[in-house]
């Protein structure tokens, strides 16, 4: 019963971490104000560079910075566009879901069909051969480390730095930031640019170490599933890992359920054993609905929600108005 | 600026693509539900456009559109086609079947080629391939080298042509192992590499140890092969991303018969009609049989040429369905009809199929 808990537990942590690390990214560029649709774009951009890189070179490392890169380069044009150019947000991230996905089909071409490169797993001398947790927690490639030290990093940045503050006055009121003299467009390109290096790593989690190969589109959805991860988690760091965890953890589940028809262990409960019978069309939706139900009923309070809300998100900042 | 931008990026993710060529006497086309990279359904029938091209070089001249959803985009991307001169347009995904038709009432010198659907008109023909047979095979292999007697199986949608490759799965593990035990696993999805991994880590969790999957990408057997255990590649032959633990893949291979249609159109003797062929006519063909024994792999390659030349028939019956009925008495064949529209799962299965 614990070396399947254990094996449950270790394909939650693969599922979960790429949606973690692009929720985290964008969460960061939505509290400064702006609303980036075009995550998914991002993403597989960062997926496809990630994966030629590592594969030209043999370099994980090399190919886990390419896909930052390449998330910055995009990130930058949206910047670009809805800050210098003041374009609208929406518009802008939706086009820049579709170039992405267009872009990282053609350069990608020649990748198709080629096995890749397989992120290492990194133990942690000591500390891997705990019992139970040391698979989990300390025999990790190195993305999901990341994934951790970002979110507290971020929780740390946004609440207890002084940087943090005005990131955080930027994105709700960017007349009166700018009274007070800090460059709003400056901050917002900073903010805009890490949420493209996030979406790059989450990209190249999924070409690296997910499942090392790549195919057209092969984020599948998941850079929505992040966007929509942040709004239900209020904006707030730890709540949106409780977020992609708990959808990775239901989506495996439903797998699970439907292994066990017609073998079901003798430690299970009988009730699990009704719950095989569940029609798999519910159970695909199961992930969407439990995650939605529990991060809205953790963000119940009215208050705490709008204090977390920027206020400004998706409002262009002209300076001379 | 921006407008320009927007409309240069849908292009792009709408993807027209188009070989040149001026001179050339037909204009043959596709319409693709995914990506031309996707190295699995679409991929596949893009290497058959490919094949056209080599074989009519200058005479004919390709066209393709890539990602087109099912529904009103579908219709218009075939209208398109047919107003940009294409003599014969291949639609491939199941839900075309409808757009194909509106639009072939439109324009009756067209002639239109639909995959996987069952509607036809005077100049719309459907064709398909018998994938079951590549299923009975690979399941008689997965009960003669599993050692836990249960395989996984991740499946798509519940649509006749998967649960008939399902059934035919289990019968041919049936004939080697009565007591096979097949883990269905629905996935909703025809194409997510990361839910199909993860669906595989699940089955094997749960004490699998051979996997097979009707959905396209390479990310099962990717999980085999870290895990050591085994598989079988779809669509294409996926042996580089499972050197250790592909056994064998069900190839569809469209060249032949794209070839043989747009030379009937070239010869003026096109007609319509409904194909359905498998591995007699070189439509599904096996991958070489790797890292088996070798009496497995010559078993395998002898039911084959049974199945070929069709001296056995993977729905012999006696068949019974999951309650217990039977469906096709001892001696007798499931007619075609039967095959094609299969909605009920063979004695064995655990899993409840999706209604």
């Amino acid at each position: 019963m614990l070396e399947i808990t254990v094996a449950i537990l270790l394909t939650v942590i693969t599922a979960a971490t790429p949606l973690l690390l692009a929720a985290i990214g964008e969460l960061v560029v939505e509290r400064s104000g702006v609303l980036n649709l075009g995550v998914e774009g991002m993403m597989v951009m960062g997926a496809v560079a990630g994966f030629g890189a590592a594969n030209l070179t043999g370099s994980g490392t090399l190919g886990i910075l390419c896909a930052m890169l390449a998330g910055v380069v995009m990130a930058l044009l949206f910047g670009f566009l809805v800050l210098t150019l003041v374009a609208n947000q929406v518009a802008t991230g939706l086009a820049l879901t579709l170039l992405g996905l267009g872009l990282s089909g053609l350069l990608g071409e020649s990748f198709v069909g080629q096995p890749g490169v397989r992120l290492p797993k990194l133990e942690i001398p000591g500390l891997s051969d705990l019992p139970v947790v040391g698979q989990l927690l300390f025999a990790q490639d190195i993305l999901v480390y990341i994934s951790f030290a970002l979110t507290a990093a971020v929780a740390w940045f946004l609440f207890k730095s002084r940087a943090g503050l005005v990131l955080r006055a930027v994105g709700d009121n960017h007349g009166s930031a700018h009274a007070l003299g800090y460059p709003v467009i400056a901050v917002r390109y900073a903010a805009v640019a890490f949420g493209g290096a996030c979406a790059g790593l989450a990209g190249a989690y999924l070409s690296l170490a997910y499942t090392p190969q790549w195919v057209e589109n092969m984020t599948a959805g998941r850079g929505w599933i992040a966007l929509a991860l942040v709004v239900f988690a209020s904006w707030l760091p730890f709540r949106v890992m409780i977020g992609a965890y708990l959808f990775g953890a239901v989506t495996v589940l439903t797998f699970h359920v439907q292994a066990l028809r017609g073998n079901l262990p003798p430690w299970l409960p009988e009730w699990v054993g009704g719950l095989t019978q569940t029609p798999s069309q519910f159970l695909s939706m199961l992930p969407y609905i439990a995650t939605i139900v529990v991060l809205v009923l953790i963000s119940m309070n009215r208050r705490t929600t709008l204090l977390n809300t920027p206020a400004c998100l998706g409002r262009p900042f002209v300076p001379d108005r | 600026m921006r407008k320009m931008l927007l409309l240069a990026t849908t292009a792009l993710a709408f993807g027209f693509g188009t070989t040149a060529g001026q001179a050339a006497d037909l204009k043959a086309c596709w319409v693709y539900i995914g990506p031309v990279g996707d190295f699995g359904w679409t991929y596949q029938h893009d290497q058959g456009r490919l094949d056209v091209v080599e074989h009519f070089g200058d005479k004919v001249e390709t066209a393709f559109v890539e990602n087109v959803p099912e529904g009103p985009d579908a219709e218009r991307a075939i209208e398109r086609l047919a107003r940009d001169g294409c003599g014969i347009i291949f639609t491939t995904s199941f839900g075309y079947m409808d757009p194909t038709l509106t639009v072939a009432e439109k324009y009756p010198d067209v002639k239109f080629e639909h995959a996987t659907g069952y509607k036809t008109a005077a100049n719309v023909a459907t064709y398909n391939s018998k994938f079951h047979e590549g299923r009975y095979i690979i399941g008689q292999i997965a009960a003669k080298v599993s050692q836990t007697g249960s395989a996984g199986y991740i499946a798509s949608f519940p649509i006749p042509e998967v649960v008939s490759g399902i059934n035919a799965f289990l019968l041919g593990a049936q004939s080697v192992n009565p007591d096979f035990k097949v883990k269905v696993v629905w996935v909703s999805s025809w194409f997510d590499p990361g839910k199909e991994a993860d669906a595989a880590k699940a089955i094997f969790d749960q004490g699998a140890d051979i996997i097979t999957q009707h959905t396209d990408s390479t990310a099962p057997l990717q999980v085999a092969q870290e895990r050591g255990f085994k598989g079988f590649g779809q669509a294409s032959d996926m042996i580089a991303f499972a050197p250790t633990s592909q056994l064998t893949s069900i190839i569809d291979d469209w060249g032949p018969y794209y070839i043989h249609r747009v030379q009937a159109v070239l010869d003026g003797t096109w007609t319509s009609g409904q194909t359905w062929d498998g591995l007699k006519e070189g439509h599904v063909v096996m991958a070489p049989y790797t890292n088996l024994p070798e009496d497995v792999a010559a078993a395998a390659k002898e039911l084959e040429g049974k199945i070929a030349s069709g001296e056995f028939h993977p729905f012999t019956g006696p068949i019974l369905d999951q309650a217990g009925v039977e469906k096709v008495a001892a001696g007798a064949v499931l007619a075609d009809g039967d095959i094609l529209g299969m909605n009920w799962y063979v004695k064995g299965i655990d899993d409840q199929l999706p209604q």
